[in-house]
Parts: structure tokens; sequence; C-alpha cells
């Protein structure tokens, strides 16, 4: 059983949680993720470990409530025990010198980015953020990225905060105007991963994505997180979650995490009539 | 107490045969499929063992039961004394009594084998630790003994569960790691409910659990330990994670949205339960035709699942013929009155899609059979021309598995072979570290239940002989 130790609401719909889990907080690198279950009778669910702190043994995780899991795990408080948390999974990102490198976050990938940016930062590249929401409220992490960045971007679809439209459009100038930018990092909802690639397929950087497939297992075993990388089957698990974002099967990634839509659709619809609690207020 | 018969009549009496749900009741359900013997079919069945004095069955369980005597036990009606009598030995009675391949075991090994009516040894077990479980007869609790020194088990599936006991029994403080969020292995992830029905792998597992043995899950170990923290911590390691990383067939297609491992297939039903669904959370999508390739054991066990999850037409297609199908005998005659459809010597080519990357179909090449392999089986080649499309619209890939890369890529000095399997010793089951053993399916490739036991037993008398010596990896 694993201690949820702090929780905060970032916003609606959207969670953080720091998880007492000491064997994986003392190994965990950047870019690997967990699997947990919130009851026996759960689904084994991927979070990307969001952050981490060696010396008090916890994981962070950040999510959005899109299913019946996440919406359950919302409901949990602090000092509430999950059924199983499995980790570190994955291999870390390949973090080294490159140069200048940009990292591009969305909705809950910007959680995610943060401790790659620290990382590439620590050993000496320049790293510039761009950080994209709908809209103001849900500029999440803001303070933390600063520190990490030598420079930040914001761009909010709505233009209620920074600057108005897609994270693509601000890369797209960035990627113009400095010539020196070696390495993308794109973590965020998959279209957002798949138009980000279309765009730097003319430049000459490597783009990382991070996929977030269907799992089980999350070691190997199953094959439900396979995908097409260069025409090769790849399991994101294992092979991944990191992998270069010209070489994804992107039609086939999209069909595949959406094929259980209607029994998720189902499953979460029969959660929430018989939750009817304002748990999630806290 | 039940008499002893007659010679003249042990010979005469015809096996008893075991009642089993009608296949039309039991494609709708997930309980059992054999119903286990009465007490007095058991006793019935028993008294025709001829007892014999050089008990040639023995031969055939590489989990050592004493054969003879507990079955000599039933006769007496002294079932406490038969379970303790397995016991010993197996700890894993009421498994190995239902998916042990007794025909190519004990029961083969059987005098009375040579008439065609081996004891039903394996029915007679299962029948003594369903009684025990039933009547809340147990062995013996922790052992007394208490040794310091430790051992760890990577991997809770047969192997690991009966080193774990054997070392137990022994004195020895054993630790189980187990990546997934339940201990059992193959026997919890893979092989359905209705052959063997979780809750009695549970109640085994938790006996084990009683001599002493700390099972502790959500650990995968080469991520969340490594074999390094491992040696620093315990004396000797026995290394069992299974073979279980699925393989496909690489053909165009295989990647759709309704074409399954049957690993993610069963690993979803069965320990996900998603036949519950949505009492339990995790879903699993059913088609009205689905196709299993292959013809193992596994391969039954998807196409029956496929069938009592909903699937109208349920198909095995297989690249050779009827003479060379490895699963059990029993599990296709199973199968077929179930209605699962067989296609023989049937090659899968290509997956058909739409745009939304469903299967619609799949296309299928004939095949014949040409001189035997290095297997030994005639191997199958395809016929020109004679390509055509299977009408499906799901498909179970169960062609086998292979080495899980995990563990070994953190076992320094511990070498695998070009298959990716440890290798070891043959006699000790040590690996090329010493202090580390391995046995069960990450040795020997997908084997079985029975195998996966007699490796754990042999590596727990070769661990034991190992620090017995005043060995340990800590000294290392
Ligand atoms: C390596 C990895 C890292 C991830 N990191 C994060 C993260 O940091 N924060 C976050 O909010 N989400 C993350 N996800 C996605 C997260 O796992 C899903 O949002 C979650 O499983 C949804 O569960 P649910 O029951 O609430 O919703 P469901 O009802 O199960 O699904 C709703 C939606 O989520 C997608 N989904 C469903 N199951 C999975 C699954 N097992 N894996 C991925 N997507 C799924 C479906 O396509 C669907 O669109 C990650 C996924 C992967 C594979
Ligand atoms: C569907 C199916 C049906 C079968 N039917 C039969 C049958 O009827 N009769 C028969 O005799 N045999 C049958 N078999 C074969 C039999 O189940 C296997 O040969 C046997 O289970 C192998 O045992 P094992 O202990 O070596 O490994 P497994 O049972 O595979 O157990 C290995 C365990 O190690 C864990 N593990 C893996 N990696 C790690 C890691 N890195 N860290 C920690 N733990 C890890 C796994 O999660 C698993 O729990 C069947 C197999 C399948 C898949
Ligand atoms: S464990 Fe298997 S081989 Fe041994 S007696 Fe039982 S059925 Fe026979
Ligand atoms: S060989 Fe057959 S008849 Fe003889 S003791 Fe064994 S089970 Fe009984
Ligand atoms: S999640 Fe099962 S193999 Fe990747």
């Amino acid at each position: 059983m694993y201690r949820i130790n702090r929780k905060t609401k970032l916003y609606q719909d959207m969670y953080s949680m720091w998880i007492e889990a000491p064997e994986i907080a003392k190994t965990v690198q950047p870019g690997q993720f967990i699997i947990l279950m919130t009851r026996e009778e759960g689904e084994r669910v991927p979070l990307t470990v969001a952050d981490y702190d060696r010396d008090r043994g916890l994981i962070h995780i950040v999510f959005q409530v899109v299913g019946k899991t996440t919406d359950e795990l919302a409901c949990f408080k602090e000092g509430d025990y999950l059924y199983s948390f499995t980790g570190p999974l994955g291999r870390k990102s390949e973090i080294e010198y490159f140069g200048t490198t940009v990292v591009v976050g969305g909705g809950t990938g910007i959680a995610c980015i943060h401790p790659i940016a620290r990382n590439l930062k620590a050993v000496g590249n320049k790293v510039i953020a761009i950080i994209g929401a709908r809209s103001k409220e849900l500029v999440i992490m803001e303070k933390e990225l600063r520190l990490v960045s030598d420079e930040l971007i914001v761009t909010t679809d709505d233009g209620s905060y920074g600057r108005k439209g897609f994270v693509t459009e601000a890369l797209k100038e960035k990627l113009d105007s400095d010539t020196a930018i070696k390495k993308v990092w794109t973590i965020g909802p998959p279209i957002m991963m798949k138009v980000t690639t279309e765009l730097t397929k003319s430049y000459p950087v490597d783009t990382i994505v991070s996929l977030n497939t269907i799992m089980v297992d999350g070691t190997g075993m199953c094959g439900s997180c396979r995908v097409s990388i260069g025409g090769e089957t790849k399991f994101v698990c294992t092979d991944g979650p990191e992998f270069d974002g010209q070489l994804v099967d992107w039609d086939e990634f999209m069909h595949r995490i959406y094929r259980y839509k209607e029994e998720e659709n189902k499953s979460w619809q029969s959660f929430k009539e018989k939750k009817g609690c304002r748990c999630k207020e806290n | 107490m039940a008499e002893m018969i007659e010679m003249k009549e042990r010979m005469k009496r015809e096996p008893v045969p075991m009642r089993e749900q009608l296949p039309s009741e039991r494609i709708h359900n997930f309980k059992e499929v054999p119903l286990g013997y009465t007490r007095e079919e058991a006793i019935y069945e028993a008294q025709r063992c001829l007892q014999c004095k050089n008990p040639t069955c023995m031969k055939g369980c590489p989990a050592e039961i004493n054969i003879p005597t507990f079955i000599r036990y039933i006769v007496e009606e002294d079932f406490k004394k038969a379970y303790l009598t397995i016991l010993k030995t197996d700890a894993l009675p009421a498994v190995t009594g239902r998916v042990c391949p007794q025909e190519e075991q004990c029961q083969k090994e059987c005098v009375l084998n040579k008439r065609g009516k081996p004891i039903a040894i394996g029915r007679l077990e299962r029948f003594i630790a369903d009684w025990a479980r039933e009547n809340g007869v147990h062995g013996i609790k922790d052992s007394v003994n208490k040794k310091q020194t430790k051992v760890a088990i990577v991997g809770s599936g047969p192997a690991g569960l009966a080193c774990a006991a054997d070392l137990a029994k022994m004195g020895y403080q054993v630790t189980l790691f187990e990546a997934l969020h339940k201990p059992g292995g193959v026997l919890v992830y893979g092989i359905p409910e209705f052959r063997l029905p979780k809750t009695i792998v549970e109640y085994e597992v938790g006996q084990i659990e009683q001599t002493g043995v700390k099972v502790i899950c959500d650990q995968v170990i080469g991520a969340t330990r490594s074999i390094e923290d491992l040696k620093n911590e315990f004396d000797a390691i026995f290394l069992c994670n299974g073979a279980g990383a699925p393989r496909f067939m690489d053909i165009p297609g295989e990647n759709m949205n309704d074409v399954y491992s049957a690993n993610e297939f069963l690993t979803r039903s069965n320990l996900m339960k998603a036949y519950l669904f949505p009492e339990y959370d995790t879903p699993i999508k059913i088609r009205k035709r689905a196709a299993t390739i292959g013809a193992g054991n596994v391969a039954m066990d998807s196409a029956r699942t496929a069938l009592r999850l909903g699937a109208e037409k349920s198909y095995i297609v297989y690249r050779r013929s009827r003479a060379e199908v490895p699963a059990r005998a029993e599990e296709v005659h199973h199968a077929e009155e179930e209605g699962i459809i067989f296609h023989f010597l049937t090659l899968p080519v290509r997956i058909l899609g739409d745009n939304e990357g469903r299967v619609t179909g799949m296309e299928c090449i004939k095949m014949e059979l040409g001189e035997p392999d290095e297997s030994g089986r005639r191997s199958p080649i395809p016929i020109e021309n004679s390509n055509f499309i299977l009408e499906v619209d799901m498909i179970i890939d169960a062609i086998g598995t292979m080495a899980n890369p995990i563990v070994a890529r953190s076992a320094r000095g511990v070498e695998v072979n070009k298959w990716g399997y440890f290798k070891v010793d043959e006699r000790t089951r040590m690996t090329t570290c010493e202090g580390i053993f391995a046995g069960g399916d990450i040795v020997r490739g997908s084997a079985t239940v029975i195998s996966a036991v007699g490796d754990g037993k042999k590596a727990a008398r070769f661990i034991d002989a190992y620090l017995s010596s005043g060995k340990s990896l800590k000294k290392q």
C-alpha cells in the first residue's frame, strides 16, 4: 500500500499528488513512468513521474481526469492508500549536452517536461521552454519551469495569458530565429505531439515525443502498448516511452489509444452515477 | 475404512471418469469445466492402484510425490494423511492436480498405462487438495529452526513458489519478489478461471506464505531493485521470471486494434478480470468472429475464452496438421466440444482492416507437410496460389513467447543463450554467476507448470547445499 503524502488541485480536473514510494524514488530518472491501481478491481494506469524527492522517498504525479480511474483517483485524499504502485518503468530520457534545446509541454505534459528541462540545464544545455494551455487558469508549473529554463514562453489558445495561439506557432518562430537548436522534446496530448513533429520535420532538429499508449503490465509482457516506429514494432513500456517523433506511425498510434472508447465511456458513466459525492472539492 | 480389493478386480475395473459441466452450459460461464471426484469416486479409483513395490509412476513426477502412499491413504479414507503426504513435496497440489500434463508425466509411467488404463493420479491429487481446502486442513506452519540466511526469489510463478516452499521448510528466510500486483505468475494471469479458479491459486499461495515466505508484489527486478541490490541483501538468488514476452507473426496489419497477443488477451481476462467488466475496470473488446493463431495450451485457452466472452465464432488457425497439435489432448477435446472450429494447415499472411484500424479479415495460405525438421515434426510448406480470406474481425496471436530481458539486463555475470534464456548447470541449476540459480520458463523457454515446479525444487536443494557449505553472495 502506498500512502498519498500530498494532494493539490492544480485547477479543475487536474491534480498533483506526491506518493510515498521510497524504492522508486531512489532510482527513478526523468522520462520514466509508474503504473498505479486505486483498488484491487481497478485498472492499471500509467502516469509519468513528474518529479521525485529522493531524500523523502516521494514520487510526484500530475494527472488529468479523463475517465473512471483518474476520476476516482481525484477522490482520494491525503493519507489515503493506493492499492498498487509500480516503477520506475520505461527508459530514461537520453539527456546529454546538445547545445540549445527546446522543451514543449501541453496539459499534464507540462509537468512531465519539468524534470527533463532541469536535467538538460544541469548538464549545460541552453533550455527554452514552451508551454501551452487553453486559457490562463490552466497554465501550470510556470514558476518551477522558469527556474530551470533560460527562456519560458507561455501560450494560451484564447490569449488570456502569454501569447495567443498554439505552442507550435511559438516553436516555429524559435526554430526560424535560432538555428542553434538541436533537440526538441514535446510531451502532451497526442495531437499536439503529432502536429509538433510535423512542424519540426523540415528543420534540422531531433524531436523526442513521449507516447501514452494503453498499457496493462508495463514490463514488456503483453504487447498492449505496441506501436510502429520506423516500420518496426516497439513496446512503449520497455523500448520507450520516448521515441524519435519522426519515426512514429501516428495514425496507428491514434487508433490504438482510442480502441476502448466505448467501454471507457460506459465505465465512467456508471462510476459517475454511483459516486454522487463531492469528494473532488477537497 | 474402504477395502483393499482383490488384484483381479483391480485389473478389471475401468478408470472413473470425471464429471464435467455440459458444453452448452459452460460456454456461457467462467466456472470450472471438470467438476472433481466425489468421495466415493475417489475411493473407487484409488482402489485400482496396484501399490507397486517399484512404483514407476513416481519417476514421472518432478514434484516427487509419493504416489502409492497417498493413494493408499485415500483407500483407507485417511484424507488428512493423504494430504500431508502430497504436501511433503508439492506445495501446490490443487494446481498441479488440475493443470499438470499427467498423461505425459506420472500417468505415462504408471504400469497400468500398458493396458491403457493408468490410475487417474492427477484427479486423485486434486480431490485430496480440494478436500483439505474445503475442510480447513493445513500442513505445518512456519518452520521452527529459523536460519539467518536469506534467499531472494525473482518471480512468483510455479517455479518460484515451489522453490520458496522448500527453502522455507529448510528454515531459510525467503523473500519472493513479484512484478505484478498479485503472485502466481501464469497461474493467475494466463491460465483461465474455467481451468484453474483463482481463489484456489490464492489459497495455495497463502498456505506457502503461512510457512514464513514473504511475498512482495509491485517489484520489477531490474527496475525497482537491481540484481546488485539483491546481492547486497541476500545470500543466494533464484531467478524464475518466466518467459513472458509475446511473439508476433510479423505480418502486415498486426498492430491493428482488434489484434491481441494471447498474453494481453488472457491477462486482461484473468488477472484484471475483464470478464467481469464493468464490475472490474479493465475492458476487453470482443467481436463476432475471433481467430486464434497457434494450437498450444495457450491457444486453446484463448479461443475458449473468446467464446465465453461472447464471440459467435471462435477459430483456431494452425499451420501444421492435427497430428502436430501441441496442446494437451484433453484441452483440444474440450475445445472441440465447445464448438471451436479448427483450420489446420493454414498460415496467416496478412491482416486486412478498415480506415479506423479495425480488423475486417485475414488472408491465409494453405499448407502441406514436407520433411521432418530439427524438432522432428514435419515442416509445413505453403501451397502456391492457395490464398484465401478468412472472415474474422478479431485475432489473437498465440504463437509463443520469448525471454523478457529486464532481469537479465540487470544481472551482471549471469550469461544467457542466444535466445536470452539463462544458462544453467543441468544438475545444480546454478547460473554462470555463483550463488545465482535459475529455473522455469526463463531457462527452458515455454514449458510446463510441473517442469517449473521441478526446477524450483532442484534449485532449493542446491541453494541449500551452496549455503550449507558456508558460501554466500555477500561474501563474494
Ligand atoms: C507512459 C505514459 C505516461 C502517462 N503519463 C500521464 C500523466 O503524467 N498524466 C496524465 O494525466 N496521464 C498520463 N498518461 C495517460 C493516462 O494513463 C490515462 O489518462 C489514464 O490511463 C486514463 O485512465 P481513466 O480510467 O481515467 O480513463 P479511461 O476511461 O481509461 O480513458 C480515457 C482516455 O485515456 C486514454 N487511456 C485509457 N487508458 C489508457 C492507458 N492505460 N494509458 C494511456 N492512455 C489511456 C484513452 O485513450 C482515453 O482517451 C500516461 C500514459 C502513458 C502510457
Ligand atoms: C495460457 C497458458 C496456459 C498454460 N497451460 C498450461 C497447462 O495446462 N499445463 C502446464 O503444465 N503448463 C501450462 N502452461 C505453461 C506454464 O504455465 C508455464 O510453463 C509455467 O507457468 C512457468 O512457470 P515459471 O515459474 O517459470 O514462470 P511464470 O509462471 O511465467 O512466472 C514468472 C513470474 O515472474 C514475474 N516476473 C517477470 N519479470 C519479473 C521481474 N523483472 N521482477 C519480478 N518478477 C518478475 C512474472 O510477473 C510472473 O509472475 C500454460 C501457459 C500459459 C501462458
Ligand atoms: S504433480 Fe503432476 S506428475 Fe506429479 S503426481 Fe501430480 S499430476 Fe502426476
Ligand atoms: S505405477 Fe500405477 S499402479 Fe503402480 S503404484 Fe503407481 S499409480 Fe499405482
Ligand atoms: S504494457 Fe504490456 S507490454 Fe507494454
